[in-house]
């Protein structure tokens, strides 16, 4: 639904700073993606008469993008596990060293690359990251994922699309929609990193 | 000749009087003198010291007159407050002849802004090998006093103990470089715990130390004059107490850069701190300074030693050792003697003029502040304090250690035989 | 991290581990892939500015600074204008002019990397100064520690031979007291700078006395021509008293390993089976070499503003 903006307000048109996803939200928004991936895995299943008992699903890989779209990745995979009885391969890419903005943002500790042992070649690669904003980590991602095998196909899946795209990618899977102003900020916080699940938005002069 | 009043100094930092220059001699000090048509100098507040006398300036004249000249040294030495400096005889060609100690003799005259004394060299070439025409130096019109291989040590103890017998037929002096070659091969700084960790090939005090003790004893043996250059560490001013003790006719002079700074200047790897001998450590430091007070280190000499640009802005071990002295000797001693009370006026005296002047055996230099003496003299601004800023030196190279520090004095007027050399701190020419 | 990389002290704890896992990382990465080239140094130019003969370090900080796909030039003193006299600083600025991101610099000069820092405005770093240090080999030499042993804090290292000219000894000193290593100096004392009681290491002169009580080896390269200059009377008694040999090397723990920076004088140092035991590291710290250096750069480059 398309909306005009209002000339008087003061602000830019965003989300009122505040907590966008409580624990519980993050939960219920977890398991959504997880019952979309397997149907997702079992519409794309390779149509090459292998045994498909399960689902689409051994052809599954989670890649995610540290920090925080690894443990997302570790979780989707529980719950799919949870509710498929299928255990699903997860794997961790670090994409510090093919950023193209190192420049701007410094450099920083790496984080592991960890695949699984059959790799990725020929599978269904779904890369997991916390927030999508201007697309430029998924075009790293991209690139690592170039270098480390050749998939048979490559989507995405994020906990929050916030908007802003500079580049042309698109997310297949998305907890949540979050209309921002470019001065906001979206915080995801997991339990594993941060000792918490929550999602926030605040405005960078918050900070 | 002008004659000029100086109005209100205080001779040897004692109770302010007016000298009266006159015909370059000191014509009469006292209250209130008068003199019509004399040029006065307004000296309030400021100290009289006789001229400074330098034993040991390198002018570089004649070979590198890219580094220095005999006038831009000449004229750096006036603003330091030197009327007589002696002349190192490592030039190139290096003054081991009559012929080239009269050379820079003359070029000296001709500048006129300080006498320039020749220092001869010991050995052809400073070879180090025979010695040079001593007796040709002395006899010439340079009538040179004091020898040196100075950059070279008469390493060789035979070839040393014949140049301390042979130059007393002269009344000469051999102004020894301490320095024992087959242990500072490659020498780049003092050799400590900063040598080992920043990987520079050390220079041990026991090269400078043996070589002096060597040279007392031998001074002793043949009843020679002996003059150490630029004694650096603590063990050598021992062995110079020593000897003093035991009654060797030795003599001593210190650097100022030995006074102020240590070998953690080497820390910057930058060679504007390569000297030799090195920057040595506090407790030579402190040593050296207790040896100037007390007399046993005789006098301080700058071992000026400027150098172009591309030998200094290079990697250390390439790079010369020297530093410019000149313009800032007087402040350092100031900043390190009279500042913290180790040395009165009088000691500044006696230490920068009096006793340089005897050891090199000046006449005119190094005398009292009473009528009728040569006026040989310079007046310091001793409250007044700067930043030493290399680009204004006068000498024709950079080298300055002092570079960016804030050193106390400041010399206001310098007066040769009468005539100023330098008035409110400035070259008269 | 600061700018440079010109000795072990400018690394803090903090960052000589961020480099070491940042190595490891690199390693885990790049581990069985066809492809081993990242693109996080593109457009970004290394220069190699090797003023001393070093194929192994040059090729190394070639090779690293290629994986990250730096453009690297490589400016050896021989047949350059550096030989036809120019100076340092004349070379630093035209490194300057030609927007040099990095200079990896080797030179027989001690401190010749710290001059050469003043001069430019890229990241030096030090790929070893006549006898001052080699940082980068310390770092690949803790790094071969920490995978072999798996620590570094409290393990106990042993470097054996010409202290006096080296600098790899005077990086590892450094380095490893930094990471919380124990670290042991045993060479005959002519070989031990005068002031080396000043550094954070025990110092000896009795090699059987140390390799119990060791973790690790790292043996010095003994040059011959130290002879002649009397810091030790023959090859023979230096090799029979401080060489590491196959009864030597049984004195050591059991998980005691044997490292050598290289190139070896196997005879003199190091006896050959030595060398090639199980116990030895040699090979890896080639190899780990690469990695640590792609870490350094990356650290020092990465975020360098254009």
């Amino acid at each position: 639904m398309a909306r005009s903006p209002d000339p008087a307000r003061s602000t830019p048109p965003g989300s009122a700073p505040g907590t966008l996803l409580s624990s519980a939200d993050v939960a219920r928004v977890v398991d959504r993606m997880a019952h979309q991936l397997i149907e997702r895995a079992a519409s794309l299943r390779p149509d090459d008469g292998s045994d498909q008992a399960d689902g689409g699903l051994a052809d599954l890989v989670l890649v995610g993008i540290p920090t925080r779209g690894a443990p997302l990745a570790r979780r989707l995979a529980a719950r799919i596990e949870a509710f498929t009885g299928v255990a699903v391969d997860v794997g961790t890419a670090d994409i510090t060293l093919y950023r193209d903005d190192l420049r701007l943002r410094g450099v920083r500790a790496l984080e592991p690359t960890v695949l699984p042992d059959d790799g990725i070649d020929g599978r269904l690669v779904v890369l997991v990251d916390d927030v999508l904003f201007s697309g430029r980590s998924v075009r790293a991602a991209l690139d690592a994922l170039r270098d480390l095998g050749r998939p048979r196909s490559v989507q995405l899946a994020v906990l929050v699309d916030r908007g802003h795209r500079e580049l042309p990618i698109r997310a297949d899977f998305v907890g949540k929609n979050v209309p921002t102003s470019r001065a906001q900020q979206v915080r995801v916080h997991l339990a594993e990193v941060d000792g918490v699940d929550e999602v926030l938005v605040t405005e960078r002069d918050a900070e | 000749m002008t004659t000029h009043l100086i109005k209100g100094a205080r001779p040897l930092g004692g109770d302010p009087a007016d000298i009266l220059v006159s015909d370059g001699r000191i014509a009469a000090i006292g209250d209130s003198l008068s003199a019509p048509g004399a040029e006065v100098v307004e000296a309030a507040g400021l100290v009289a010291l006789p001229g400074l006398v330098d034993l040991h300036t390198h002018l570089r004249e004649p070979g590198r007159e890219d580094a220095e000249t005999v006038e831009t040294g000449s004229r750096a030495a006036a603003l330091g407050g030197f009327t007589a400096v002696h002349a190192m005889a490592n030039t190139d060609p290096v003054a081991d002849t009559a012929g080239v100690v009269e050379q820079v003799w003359r070029l000296g005259r001709e500048t006129g802004l300080v006498d320039v004394v020749p220092v001869g060299a010991v050995t052809v070439g400073l070879a180090g090998e025979r010695l040079a025409e001593l007796g040709a130096m002395a006899d010439s019109a340079a009538r040179v006093r004091v020898f040196s291989d100075d950059g070279h040590c008469v390493a060789d103890p035979a070839l040393m103990r014949r140049a301390l017998e042979y130059v007393k037929a002269f009344d000469g002096v051999i102004a020894q470089h301490a320095e024992e070659p087959r242990l500072t091969a490659g020498a780049q700084m003092h050799e400590g715990d900063r040598s080992a960790r920043l990987g520079l090939t050390g220079w041990p005090a026991a090269a400078e130390e043996a070589i002096i003790a060597r040279d007392v004893l031998l001074a002793e043996h043949v009843g020679a004059r002996l003059h150490v250059c630029h004694v650096s560490t603590a063990g050598s001013v021992e062995i110079l107490r020593w000897a003093k003790s035991r009654g060797v006719r030795v003599t001593a002079e210190v650097t100022p850069h030995h006074l102020l700074l240590t070998d953690a200047c080497a820390e910057s790897y930058d060679p504007v701190f390569k000297v030799n001998p090195p920057l040595r450590t506090d407790a030579d430091v402190e040593a050296l300074r207790a040896g100037l007070a007390d007399g046993t280190v005789d006098a301080v000499g700058t071992d000026h030693a400027p150098h172009a640009v591309e030998d200094k802005e290079s990697e250390w071990a390439q790079a010369r050792p020297g530093m410019l002295g000149l313009e800032q000797a007087l402040s350092v001693v100031i900043e390190t003697m009279v500042g913290p009370g180790r040395l009165d006026w009088a000691g500044v005296a006696d230490r920068m003029s009096v006793r340089p002047a005897a050891i090199g055996r000046l006449e005119g230099h190094g005398r009292p502040i009473a009528p009728g003496e040569p006026a040989n003299l310079v007046l310091v601004d001793p409250a007044a304090r700067s930043v030493v800023d290399p680009a204004a030196l006068a000498s024709r190279s950079r080298n300055s250690p002092y570079a960016g520090r804030e050193l106390p004095g400041r010399v206001v007027a310098t007066f040769l035989r009468g005539t100023p050399t330098v008035l409110e701190g400035k070259a008269t020419r | 991290m600061k700018r440079h990389l010109l000795e072990a002290a400018d690394l803090d704890r903090d960052d000589a581990t961020l480099v070491l896992d940042t190595a490891a990382q690199i390693d885990q990465a790049l581990a069985g892939r066809e492809v081993k080239k990242l693109p996080t140094l593109r457009g970004r130019t290394v220069v190699n500015l090797f003023y001393e003969d070093s194929t192994r370090t040059r090729i190394s900080f070639e090779l690293a600074a290629k994986r990250l796909s730096a453009d690297v030039i490589n400016f050896s003193a021989k047949g350059s204008s550096v030989s036809k006299g120019e100076s340092l600083k004349d070379t630093a600025l035209t490194l300057e002019a030609m927007g040099a991101d990095g200079v990896v610099v080797r030179h027989s000069a001690s401190g010749a990397p710290h001059r050469l820092a003043n001069w430019v405005r890229g990241s030096v770093v030090n790929a070893g100064d006549g006898t001052h240090e080699h940082p980068t080999q310390a770092l690949l030499d803790a790094y071969t520690i920490r995978q072999r042993l798996g620590r570094l804090d409290g393990v106990r290292v042993t470097i054996v031979g010409d202290v006096l000219h080296s600098r790899v000894a005077r990086s590892n000193v450094g380095l490893l007291h930094t990471l919380g290593a124990e670290v042991t100096l045993v060479a005959p004392p002519t070989l031990l700078p005068v002031g080396v009681g000043s550094w954070p290491a025990h110092v000896g002169y009795d090699l059987d006395a140390a390799l119990p009580k060791s973790d690790v080896v790292m043996m010095l390269r003994v040059q011959a021509e130290r002879m002649n200059a009397s810091f030790f009377p023959s090859a023979r008694e230096y090799s029979r008293r401080y060489g590491l040999d196959a009864r030597r090397m049984a004195a050591l723990p059991d998980d005691a390993i044997v490292m050598h920076p290289g190139p070896m004088n196997r005879g003199m140092e190091i006896a050959a089976e030595v060398a090639d035991s199980v116990r030895s590291t040699i090979v890896e710290q080639v190899a780990n070499g690469v990695s640590t250096r792609m870490a350094v750069l990356y650290l020092l480059l990465g975020g360098s503003p254009q």
